[in-house]
């Protein structure tokens, strides 16, 4: 495809997903690119800009509007990641974030499953627990016990090569290890409120059920404060507005979507080569 | 050295003292989780093929290799001898590493043979050589005939390979030694 076919497939795809969210009820909105202090996570890097960071998604601010009463709300916009680079990865590249005040992952696994009918992708969605398919494709329960390096070779390796490929596939509730940003399960704090979807065999997706514990959520910026320290990465500072937001932010549900990769799964490609108009 | 990121297709490294190259290579992230660098690897020794992955910060050995040109000077039984051009150093290549190439290799032709520390491992030809054909079945009339239509042929060290139904005993031919296969003709008899 030449650049301009590429730009009209997107620009297809995004007029399709505007139009769900604005049906659904959803205000579009526009949060800051560069940003004070990016979001910590452990193994996320942020690009510099000047005196602030490119934001590696713009999670902190939506939870700034959840806080401050918006209901449901959605972003398409760049965000950027340093040093990820690959047939799946572009340092650049395009995300829609949505969250609905009041909910969980279990209704943006329901929102998720629309808009894939409202794109264009019609399957139902087969879902599997971490715990699940460690089992079965890996022979070890992360859940029970972890052990972080392997838990990401192995996904690489042994779990995602063997997800079905023909239908839309979830993953959930994945060890408390690998909570991010999501609340624990209640029930079972061995597992965090989190899911994945893969099309074709390829990461799609993130939704959690938002952690809105600012102790808690400290708690963990710290921890990785320390760990990307012993990596030799750099450490972010704290954002204490976020912090503080999460004292009056309802319970809600998030998902972090790639719309780049969207693209490659509704044109059958799985190399971003074939969807970007132009390549770092 | 080089770092797990400098790491793409082509790129020929040392694991556990073998040379390597890189066949395939894929970046993965899984969602949150470390990078990961998902190579397909050829060991350059002995061919075999196999996958290792890196994580982020991994340091990975350059292959020590080295090409150096080299003259074919004799043959001593089934070996091949060569010369070093600069040190003129004698090097014996048996015709089993030389595999296919034996056949393609003539007086004086000058070659590029790869070593790992002291080991060959690989030798490169001239793209093209030239040679006469000395037994091949009577070809069809004319210059013309599509040469969509092979029949076998032989050059004088026995090598066997398929021309176009037109080339004759005696004519000149150049074959193609990274295929083996017949190019075109040079001369006719």
């Amino acid at each position: 495809m030449t650049s301009i076919e590429k730009l009209k497939a997107r620009d297809a795809l995004m007029q399709s997903i505007r139009a769900f969210f604005h049906s659904e009820g959803f205000v579009e909105v526009e949060t800051p690119i560069r940003m004070k202090t990016p979001c910590m996570e452990l193994h996320i890097d942020a690009e510099p800009s000047g005196n602030r960071w490119l934001r590696t998604s713009p999670e902190l601010y939506h939870k700034k509007l959840l806080a401050q009463g918006a209901e449901k709300i959605f972003e398409i916009g760049k965000c950027f990641r340093h040093g990820e680079r690959g047939d799946r990865h572009h340092p650049e590249y395009t995300m829609l974030e949505w969250y609905r005040a009041g909910s969980n992952y279990d209704t943006m696994l329901d929102d998720t499953a629309r808009l894939l009918r409202n794109v264009g992708i019609s399957c139902n969605l087969k879902i599997f627990t971490v715990a699940e398919v460690y089992g079965k494709f890996a022979g070890w329960n992360p859940v029970e016990h972890f052990d972080a390096d392997r838990f990401d070779f192995d996904m690489v390796e042994k779990i995602e090569p063997n997800l079905p490929k023909d239908v839309p596939v979830i993953l959930k509730d994945y060890p408390a290890e690998c909570c991010a940003l999501a609340r624990l399960k209640p029930e079972n704090p061995k597992v965090a409120e989190r899911w994945e979807l893969y099309l074709g065999g390829i990461e799609i997706a993130n939704a959690y059920s938002e952690l809105t514990d600012p102790v808690e959520q400290r708690a963990r910026f710290e921890k990785w404060g320390v760990q990307r320290k012993a990596l030799g990465k750099t450490v972010y500072p704290i954002d204490e507005e976020f912090i503080q937001c999460l004292e009056t932010m309802p319970p809600s549900g998030g998902c972090a979507l790639g719309v780049d990769r969207l693209l490659m799964a509704l044109l059958g490609t799985t190399t971003l080569d074939d969807i970007l108009p132009f390549r770092d | 050295m080089y770092d797990v990121s400098e790491l793409k297709k082509g790129l020929k490294i040392e694991l556990d003292g073998q040379p390597c190259v890189i066949t395939d290579f894929q970046f993965s992230k899984p969602g949150k989780g470390q990078a990961i660098y998902r190579c397909k690897l050829k060991n350059l020794s002995t061919g075999s093929t196999f996958e290792k992955s890196y994580r982020s910060g991994d340091k990975v050995d350059k292959a020590n290799l080295e090409s150096r040109t080299f003259t074919f000077s004799y043959h001593n039984g089934d070996d091949f001898v060569f010369s070093d051009n600069e040190s003129f150093e004698e090097i014996h290549l048996t015709a089993e590493q030389l595999g296919k190439n034996q056949y393609f290799i003539v007086e004086e032709m000058e070659v590029d043979i790869l070593f790992h520390k002291d080991k060959a491992l690989d030798i490169s030809l001239p793209t093209f050589i030239e040679k006469i054909i000395t037994d091949t079945e009577p070809g069809a009339r004319g210059n013309t005939a599509s040469s969509n239509v092979q029949k076998p042929a032989r050059i004088d060290n026995g090598y066997e390979f398929s021309v176009p139904i037109f080339i004759n005993e005696g004519d000149v031919v150049r074959i193609d030694t990274r295929t083996g296969e017949y190019a075109d003709r040079v001369s006719k008899a």
